[in-house]
């Protein structure tokens, strides 16, 4: 055929190298609305639920059970479950009704209900519900801190800046497993150069991950997966059960932690039993009710490309952001990993969450290169900060990050990566040399950075978990060596360890390490006039961008 | 809704095409060498520490023929067991039936492995290098990023799993990353996926292959 040059200037556009895929409900690939999602219903006997959407106690699976014992309300449900699904929808889109009455109607919902009443609702209302449902009154913001070699010095400096910048908690993982106490040991140094009070993890297998809390090198845990069917729960050796386990493991040494799950995870492992991607989802943030957990990082996570593919994939995305703040949960809402080409679509799916504000924004943004996320890329990264804050001052929303001047950042990556030189010389790891302090200072990412003994850094690492080291070294060597502000910021981060206040759900902490949660900091959303209002002082830090001409700058 | 077999074949083949895509990583004729695997019944553990454990996942060679990016599994599967062997290690070929998860895979292998070093691998292509007393879902080396993984990576990481058995401390094979993997093939994984997980059959034990080249 004789190509038509528009079709061939449309080929060629970034969106048309994304994947897609027509609905295949057979196999589970279909976002909301599969044939095979149960229908709604609930029986109770004796304060006990015995049928939940058409599934008696007799047949239902262990994700089932769990829900039915953990994760609703009796004493509501009958009432909650004869509601029309409209009727719901509504209170969630009406400003008169407040937070408190629909948490109370939800607690007595079953997933086939609650994703009966997502199904009726369009993106507007849902961000207009999310902005009334979200627990934490203010917005904040995650990222991503990694690099593709797992150099130390750089995460330190990356830290550093990123908590200038206005995150309030960072993530790190490895490329290479080996790596992971360095990387988080780098976090918790630069962070708390960036900013006192930014909460830092590690994303690791389990145990690993647990056992750098409890030393305090981190300050917090999300990557505790959950998933919505029985089989991919056992794929991976475990059950609801033993994920709750795990989350009283964090509770008992004072950590935070929430769990994460994501629509497309039971179609990406293969087991999605022919359900929507919703479903299954919606099962995932009630087991996480259920396990008594205090959040959940959902909105697909690292399966984005499996509901971008398919026809509404991006508003159930949505939807299962606003499903977990319907449970009383923290949301970190994804926008974090790559799913398209398109600079469009990318900011289309990420306004659903920024808008009307949620927990963490994104969890996380790319507080590094694309090339360097080992997350294997986000929805935003480093080369997108002044796109992120001039939406900030176009649309007047708070996104959580704040412009910052180049000297400044300068500033804190050079005392970042020269507080970590000064830790690992006392604590006897390969030594940091001042070129590299130089290179991370003035770093893009790492390709900037002279390369390290990987071989040498893996020992070291090994062997700072074999010889026990621990958050209280780190505040040792920082104070010995001329560091004391930041070795008083980890001591403060330790300290959140034994007042345990943190624990309270969609906590984070101040730079004064005061906690802001949904307790003293509770969503009272009501409409115009209500909830979280960009205060005067926040406002000046979002609109003075350098890139702005002043009156003074005219000569004329 | 009503679909029959054959309207489900026709949109996976209409999917599958739809979604060839320039390759990122090198790949080479179709086609590939010609390659029996043979089952020999259940796998015995091994006693010789010279011995590195291939473990491919239930539909590797079989049902599949291809990775994500169409290299051809013998090609990728005779460039493992030759950077095995370049150490001076024997390559021992084992499919994982109970499940199609790389991780698991692998780290059932490391038991039955007289090294206590296993390589797993999917269809798709993910590989993993795994070792004994790991937490099964933490490794020695991930390669998650299957559509960055050439035949070269491949060979390396045969090597480096030797290595490990032979109890040396090698330099991790360099990571690749490619943000724009995910929106390229991350739908096309999960189809490969459904597909691989179709053939595990649950609580059965791994099978011994010989591999014929």
């Amino acid at each position: 055929m004789k190509r038509q040059k528009r079709f061939e200037v449309l080929a060629a556009r970034p969106v048309n190298q994304d994947g897609f895929v027509v609905e295949w409900p057979e196999v589970g690939l279909i976002a909301m609305g599969s044939p095979s999602d149960p229908v709604p219903s609930i029986k109770i006997e004796q304060g006990r639920v015995v049928e939940l959407d058409g599934i008696p106690r007799a047949k239902m699976d262990f994700i089932d059970q769990f829900i039915a014992d953990y994760a609703i309300d009796v004493k509501k449900a009958e009432k909650a479950m004869a509601m029309d699904n409209l009727a719901i929808a509504r209170m969630l889109v009406d400003v008169n009704v407040p937070r408190e009455e629909i948490i109370q109607v939800a607690g007595g919902l079953t997933p086939a209900k609650i994703v009966a009443v997502l199904n009726t609702m369009n993106v507007v209302e849902m961000m207009m519900a999310l902005q009334k449902m979200r627990a934490r009154k203010t917005p904040s913001n995650q990222c991503h801190i990694t690099n593709v070699n797992d150099n130390p010095v750089l995460i330190a400096a990356d830290a550093a800046e990123a908590a200038m910048r206005g995150f309030d908690e960072m993530e790190t993982t490895v490329a290479v497993v080996r790596y992971a106490p360095f990387n988080a040991l780098s976090m918790l140094v630069g962070g708390q150069v960036g900013r006192g009070g930014v909460l830092i993890q590690c994303a690791l297998e389990e145990a690993t991950e647990l056992q750098l809390g409890m030393r305090g090198i981190t300050a917090y845990a999300e990557t505790i997966s959950v998933y919505g069917t029985e089989n991919v729960f056992v794929d991976g050796d475990d059950t609801p059960w033993s994920k709750g386990f795990l989350a009283s493991a964090y509770a008992s040494r004072g950590l935070k932690m929430r769990f994460t799950s994501g629509t497309g995870s039971e179609v990406q492992m293969g087991y999605a039993e022919g359900k929507s991607m919703l479903y299954l989802e919606v099962r995932c943030i009630m087991v996480t009710k259920g396990a008594g957990v205090q959040g959940l990082q959902n909105g697909s996570v690292s399966c984005i490309g499996v509901p971008a593919a398919v026809p509404s994939g991006i508003r159930a995305v949505l939807a299962e952001n606003l499903c977990t703040t319907m449970m009383d949960l923290e949301v970190a809402s994804s926008n974090d990993q790559t799913f398209t080409h398109s600079d469009i679509r990318r900011t289309a799916r990420t306004l659903m969450q920024m808008l009307p504000g949620t927990d963490f924004i994104c969890s996380g943004y790319g507080g590094i290169p694309n090339y360097d996320n080992m997350f294997a890329g986000s929805n935003w990264d480093v080369d997108d900060y002044d796109d992120w804050n001039i939406i900030q001052r176009d649309l007047q929303v708070d996104g959580g990050l704040k412009p910052v001047s180049e000297e400044a950042v300068i500033a804190v990556r050079n005392k970042a990566a020269r507080a970590l030189q000064a830790v690992y010389r006392e604590l006897g790891f390969p030594a940091i040399t001042d070129e590299e302090v130089e290179a991370a200072t003035y770093a893009h990412g790492s390709k900037d950075m002279p390369p390290r003994n990987v071989v040498e850094d893996l020992k070291a690492a090994q062997e700072m978990m074999s010889r026990g080291v621990t958050g209280l070294d780190v505040v040792k060597a920082l104070a010995k060596n001329g560091f004391e502000d930041l070795a008083n910021n980890v001591l403060g981060l330790l300290k959140q360890r034994v007042s345990g206040d943190y624990l309270h759900t969609a906590a984070i902490l101040d730079k004064e390490f005061n906690v802001i949660s949904a307790v003293n900091n509770r969503n009272d959303y009501r409409g115009p006039g209500t909830g979280y209002r960009i205060s005067p002082e926040r406002w000046e830090e979002i609109k003075n961008i350098s890139q702005a001409v002043k009156p003074s700058d005219f000569d004329i | 809704m009503q679909i029959s077999e054959d309207v489900i074949r026709e949109i996976v083949t209409q999917v599958l095409q739809g979604m060839e895509v320039p390759q990122p990583a090198k790949t080479t004729a179709l086609a590939g060498r010609a390659m029996r695997l043979v089952e020999k019944g259940e796998v015995r553990p091994g006693s010789k520490a010279d011995e590195v454990i291939i473990a491919l996942a239930p539909a590797f060679g079989k049902y599949q023929n291809k990775t994500i990016v169409n290299l051809p599994h013998s090609d990728v599967l005779r460039e493992i067991i030759a950077g095995v062997e370049e150490e001076g290690l024997r390559a021992r070929v084992i499919r994982v039936l109970r499940t199609s998860d790389v991780a698991f895979a692998a780290h059932d292998a490391t038991r039955l492995s007289g090294s206590g070093i296993a390589v797993g691998i999917q269809s798709r292509g993910t590989t993993v290098i795994h070792q004994k007393d790991l937490p099964p879902l933490s490794n020695l080396e991930l390669f998650p990023q299957s559509p960055l993984l050439d035949l070269e990576a491949y060979r390396a990481i045969g090597r480096n799993a030797a290595k490990y058995a032979k109890g040396e401390s090698p330099t991790p094979v360099p990571t690749r990353n490619d943000q724009m993997a995910r929106p390229k093939y991350q739908a096309k994984a999960a189809v490969l996926h459904i597909k691989e997980t179709e053939h595990v059959v649950p609580g059965a034990k791994p099978v011994e292959i010989d591999v014929q080249f």
